[in-house]
């Protein structure tokens, strides 16, 4: 109950915030399309008809929520969830690619960090190249991934979510990196004094110091592999997906449809975020952590 | 046992430093932790160090487990370089925190060097329960770390340093960030675990009365440069209640004591 208020509260209060300033930017950002459009049939509606009708065009500028949340029920539950106008259908195009992509970024990063730690060579050498490949535009990346795939034959879920990887394994890898250098100098002494081998240090020590830092990692990790996987649909012509959802939406003005695939889009994040935290915290009590 | 008896056990040397020194290479410079320190340390017997903080008794305490390489000098441990020593499990080392791994319930945490020693798994509930029988910590085994005070964790601490039978046990200011009540009760306990088993005990403080009470032996120590002053036999008998600190002649031990520590001139600044 306490916990309900402290933690649900504070959100809702936000939302509600938010709900507010995105309908006076609704009616400040479709008046003037609408004053156009009341000039040209001749009407002079009162202040009142006037603000109903800027929140309810069928191609605004800036959907109103109730709009918005309309499109988003009717796409998401009122439709056969293998239809292409569905929302549940395109998210599972989409979160596919980024759990697929997001697998292999961890275990990529994981190996990269546990290489980074064990070989002073490969912290040199790698570390400035792993940094400066997260500043390309992934913009500019995806459409290249795609189309050499495509050349040797490789087409569909794997070049996508390759992007997810490119995006997710930096933070593993960096968290790791940082957990398996965090035991205290007087436990990695101690595994000394039993003359432990680097394997005993790694598994008995290592390891599990890491493990906080793994799951933090992974919840960064997890958003940025659905947004490859969002972007990875965009210049690609992709045909199903969240991405592509937005791509053709946005071809034909529909706003709304823009909106609706949005917010599903962040739905779909918070769930992963969620997910990932509450598994990190179930590894953690298993691990004897002091209950918070 | 009587000191004689404790001083005729002592024959076999366990640790043997000749002129042993080490020196630090420090951005500020070379610091010299320790100069010209020659001791010999008995079997069952049990040493302490004292000093204030610099004087290099934790570092010697570490060379003798192979944690510092002596840059002068030469010491052996069981008559071994202490890296074979360190090799052969000759020695189990208690740190000032109890260094318990946090993720390890007590009894795992205990059964850490056994796993990493590849005893067999019946063999290391054996001695598990033995040992957290010796540190009265039986009952606490399913416990983490954080369940228990700070008494008990460096308690658990020593049940890990007992659990794989080494000989020598050195300890560095165990029980230094522990409250005098507590801190007496397991130095009382550590006397009746020292009787009953037969190790040799390398014990660093900072307390005049915690050394005096403890040791067969006192080795003053001073810093700039990191050296020994003094080295004070006690005359204590080895039965050794709480309330023998306030006999004459442990408060002469403790003077000596004091005396060597100023001689060291090791409170100027």
């Amino acid at each position: 109950m306490d916990r309900a208020r402290d933690r649900i509260v504070p959100v809702l209060a936000i939302l509600a915030g938010l709900v507010v300033v995105w309908y006076i930017a609704a009616v400040l950002l479709n008046a003037p399309f609408q004053r156009d459009l009341d000039r040209r049939a001749g009407e002079a509606p009162d202040t009142v008809a006037f603000i109903a009708k800027t929140l309810s065009q069928p191609k605004p500028t800036m959907p109103a929520p109730h709009q918005v949340a309309a499109n988003f029920f009717e796409n998401t539950f009122l439709r056969k969830i293998t239809s292409n106008r569905s929302l549940v259908y395109h998210a599972w195009v989409t979160l596919s690619s980024t759990l697929m992509g997001f697998a292999f970024g961890t275990a990529l990063g994981v190996l990269i960090a546990v290489g980074i730690v064990h070989f002073t060579s490969l912290d040199r050498s790698l570390m400035p190249w792993l940094i400066a490949s997260q500043t390309i535009p992934i913009l500019a990346i995806a459409p290249m991934v795609i189309v050499v795939f495509a050349a040797i034959g490789v087409t569909g879920i794997i070049p996508k979510s390759l992007i997810s990887t490119y995006l997710s394994f930096f933070p593993v890898a960096v968290g790791m990196v940082k957990g398996l250098r965090s035991p205290e100098i007087t436990h990695l002494d101690l595994m000394h004094t039993y003359n432990a081998s680097a394997s005993q240090t790694f598994w008995k020590l290592r390891v599990p110091a890491s493990t906080p830092f793994l799951f933090a990692s992974m919840k960064v990790a997890v958003a940025a592999s659905l947004v490859g996987a969002i972007v990875a649909e965009l210049p690609t012509g992709a045909v199903a997906g969240i991405g592509a959802k937005l791509l053709s939406a946005s071809y034909y003005s529909q706003t709304i449809d823009m909106w609706s695939a949005l917010v599903a889009g962040s739905i779909v994040a918070a769930l992963l975020v969620t997910l990932v935290g509450q598994i990190g915290r179930l590894v953690d009590r298993s691990m004897g952590a002091r209950p918070a | 046992m009587t000191v004689m008896e404790a001083t005729a056990r002592a024959g076999t040397p366990v640790v043997e430093a000749k002129g042993l020194g080490l020196t630090f290479r420090t951005n500020d410079g070379p610091v010299q932790a320790l100069t010209d320190v020659s001791l010999t340390i008995g079997k069952g017997e049990f040493v302490s160090f004292i000093g204030p903080s610099g004087c290099g008794k934790t570092t010697f305490l570490r060379v003798i487990a192979d944690l510092e390489k002596p840059t002068e000098g030469t010491i052996s441990v069981n008559g071994m370089t202490p890296e074979q020593a360190r090799e052969s499990r000759a020695y189990g080392y208690v740190f000032q925190a109890a260094a318990l791994f946090p993720w390890r319930t007590i009894d795992r945490n205990v059964a850490l060097p056994l796993e990493i020693m590849g005893i067999p798994a019946a063999e290391q509930k054996a001695r598990i329960r033995r040992v957290m029988d010796l540190v009265n910590l039986t009952g606490f085994e399913n416990k983490y770390p954080w369940q228990l005070s700070g008494g008990m964790q460096q308690r658990a601490s020593i049940a890990r340093a007992l659990a794989f039978d080494a000989d020598l046990l050195l300890m560095d200011e165990p029980f230094g960030a522990l409250d005098e009540i507590v801190r007496d009760h397991l130095n009382k306990q550590l006397l009746e675990l020292w009787a009953r088993t037969d190790k040799t005990i390398c014990f660093v403080t900072h307390s005049i009365p915690e050394a005096v009470y403890l040791s067969t032996r006192i080795v003053v120590m001073s810093p700039r440069p990191g050296r020994v002053t003094d080295v004070i036999e006690s005359t204590l008998p080895n039965e050794r209640p709480l309330h023998i600190r306030e006999t004459a002649e442990f408060l002469a031990i403790a003077h000596r004591v004091r005396e060597g520590l100023h001689a060291g001139h090791s409170y100027e600044d």
